[in-house]
């Protein structure tokens, strides 16, 4: 199977078929809404803490759109539970695409990475934490809201 | 005695050796391309071309003295020629050489809008429009205050012609822009009718022909448009070289659009006078290379027989509808097949496009997914994107068989 055969392989599908932490939180604590109006992929992110106001202890996506966005968000859901916002504010998008482990062109990019930004835009508005450059390139063309 | 008709039938498969990018395979696959309203391939007819024309006749045109120039002039003005005869002008110095469609209609809206227009005014696009025929307008009416506003659709993706008298109401209509034939639905609008519209308002036409003019024959003394734009790229010739037809006697009073090299006639520290048509709009070097390779393309596609493409387009339309209709799940979006061109915009209900382009791809099948540069459009339908098979000369039944294959193969993957 060549690496593009591998694109929906699996733990793809089943991350958009299954996807983790679907749902949404009433009193979310931080709570933030991406759209890739290219292709239409739509993610809404809530995040509750702990009680130490850092921890995240709840974190659910709802919204709809490609395989990759959608598993590649079921995938974040899952890897950031338990972390402090600073520590996932600053999560390299590697670690991501890392967990992903297909090699993705472009425009897929995009998509696997809207999840994330959302994220981190949630995380900025409720606690201050940056907003990191480096990906400001693969978001530039996302409506962060 | 049984009536022969003259028109012999397109063999694509005999065409489609014309072309060396049908050689190589996509992820170990023949390469299915149905693609072909988003750009076409060439064939060895036009590369030929192109190389012989560098290694042998290349120069800078018309102001040399010597030989090489004169020579490649004459290839230039050549290929103008054939470009004209496409379309039917009724002379060649109204046929400008552009880099593609988009600057064309950039050019008009610019060059003629910035100057014509005022508050009061109204600029008629459709809601089918490829942005390109929409953007430059919807900008040029903000900077000069005029009214922008579209010929909205029926279900069906066609024009509603019915709302042209409310439109009228708005203001004095002074531009129409529409595009002959979709590229995101293939529906093939009623330009002829716009434009008597247009001239009854006292409005100039505008003809978006990019996806119209490598299918179907263009006639711009018929349709009595004033102007019309389309691009090589989509007719088998090279990229970054386009036309804009256009009456001379707007051309001649319009104001320039690009200036500098070529497009004058003097310059002096006071004052500049400006060049006859058509080189007043065309400054500095222009693709030249390109513009040659453009006529031979023009060659390739009347030798084959525009007519020929169109049947032959229609006949794979038919077969393709035919055949989607048993995938499950297929949405399609447009008017019925007499009234449209060789283009399919479905969905496969609930999957994505670009995962559905994405698997086809994984079997060498070439389609587009997104919102093929109509957003307006897509906002009609509801939906953020489409995918989208097209067709060309080239194109064999056996690709849109794959295409079938491929699509069930895609809901087996992702459907529920």
């Amino acid at each position: 199977m060549s690496e593009f055969d591998q694109m929906y392989r699996e733990v793809i599908l089943d991350h958009y078929k299954n996807p983790r932490g679907h749902g949404e939180l009433a009193d979310a604590d931080a709570h933030a809404e991406g759209q890739n109006p290219l292709c239409g992929d739509e993610v809404s992110i809530f995040v509750a803490f702990g009680e130490d106001g850092d921890t995240i202890d709840e974190v659910k996506f709802s919204g709809r759109g490609c395989a990759i966005s959608q598993a590649a968000t079921s995938m974040l859901m899952e890897m950031v539970q338990g972390r402090s916002a600073g520590e996932v504010a600053s999560l390299p998008r590697d670690e991501l695409l890392d967990e992903i482990g297909i090699p993705l062109t472009p425009v897929r990019l995009k998509c696997a990475l809207l999840g994330l930004s959302t994220l981190k835009l949630a995380l900025h508005k409720a606690k201050g934490t940056p907003l990191p450059e480096e990906w400001a390139g693969a978001s530039g063309d996302l409506d962060l809201k | 005695m049984v009536a022969v008709t003259a028109q012999t039938k397109l063999d694509a498969g005999r065409l489609r050796a014309d072309f060396p990018i049908f050689e190589q395979e996509i992820r170990g696959k023949p390469l299915a391309y149905l693609d072909s309203a988003v750009s076409s391939h060439k064939p060895r007819q036009v590369l030929d071309k192109l190389r012989s024309f560098y290694e042998t006749s290349y120069a800078n045109v018309h102001r040399g003295v010597y030989t090489l120039s004169e020579i490649a002039t004459a290839e230039y003005e050549g290929a103008r020629e054939k470009v004209a005869q496409l379309v039917n002008a009724p002379e060649a110095r109204e046929l400008i050489f552009t880099h593609g469609a988009t600057e064309s209609i950039n050019l008009v809206a610019y060059a003629w809008g910035l100057d014509n227009l005022a508050p009061g005014d109204v600029i008629v696009v459709t809601e089918l429009e490829h942005h390109s025929n929409f953007v430059p307008w919807q900008y040029i009416a903000k900077r000069t205050g005029a009214t922008f506003t579209a010929i909205p659709l029926n279900e069906h993706g066609e024009l509603r012609l019915d709302m042209l008298d409310e439109i009228a109401r708005l203001g004095n209509v002074k531009v129409v822009a529409n595009n002959l034939v979709s590229n995101a639905l293939g529906t093939i609008n009623p330009v002829e009718r716009l434009a008597a519209w247009a001239h009854e308002q006292g409005a100039i036409m505008v003809v978006d022909a990019a996806q119209a003019a490598p299918h179907h024959a263009i006639d711009v003394q018929q349709l009595d448009c004033d102007f019309l734009a389309f691009s090589s790229h989509k007719m088998c010739g090279p990229t970054s070289v386009g036309a804009l037809w256009g009456r001379a006697s707007l051309l001649e009073t319009m104001a320039p659009f690009n200036l500098g090299g070529h497009m004058i006639r003097s310059v002096t520290l006071e004052e500049t006078t400006w060049g006859q048509l058509p080189y007043k709009f065309e400054a500095g070097t222009q693709p030249i290379a390109e513009a040659v390779g453009f006529g031979a393309a023009v060659d390739y596609v009347t030798d084959v027989g525009i007519e020929a493409i169109e049947e032959h387009e229609r006949e794979l339309l038919v077969y393709a509808l035919d055949r989607l209709a048993d995938v499950p799940g297929f949405v399609g979006y447009g008017p019925s097949p007499d009234r449209r061109a060789g283009i399919i915009s479905f969905n496969i209900e609930g999957i994505h496009p670009h995962d559905v382009a994405q698997v086809l791809d994984m079997d060498g099948i070439a389609i587009r997914a997104g919102h093929h540069c109509c957003q307006p459009l897509m906002a009609k339908l509801g939906v953020a994107a489409t995918n989208r098979a097209s067709f060309y000369l080239y194109t064999i039944p056996e690709e849109i068989d794959r295409l079938v294959e491929g699509l069930h193969k895609v809901n087996k993957l992702l459907g529920p």
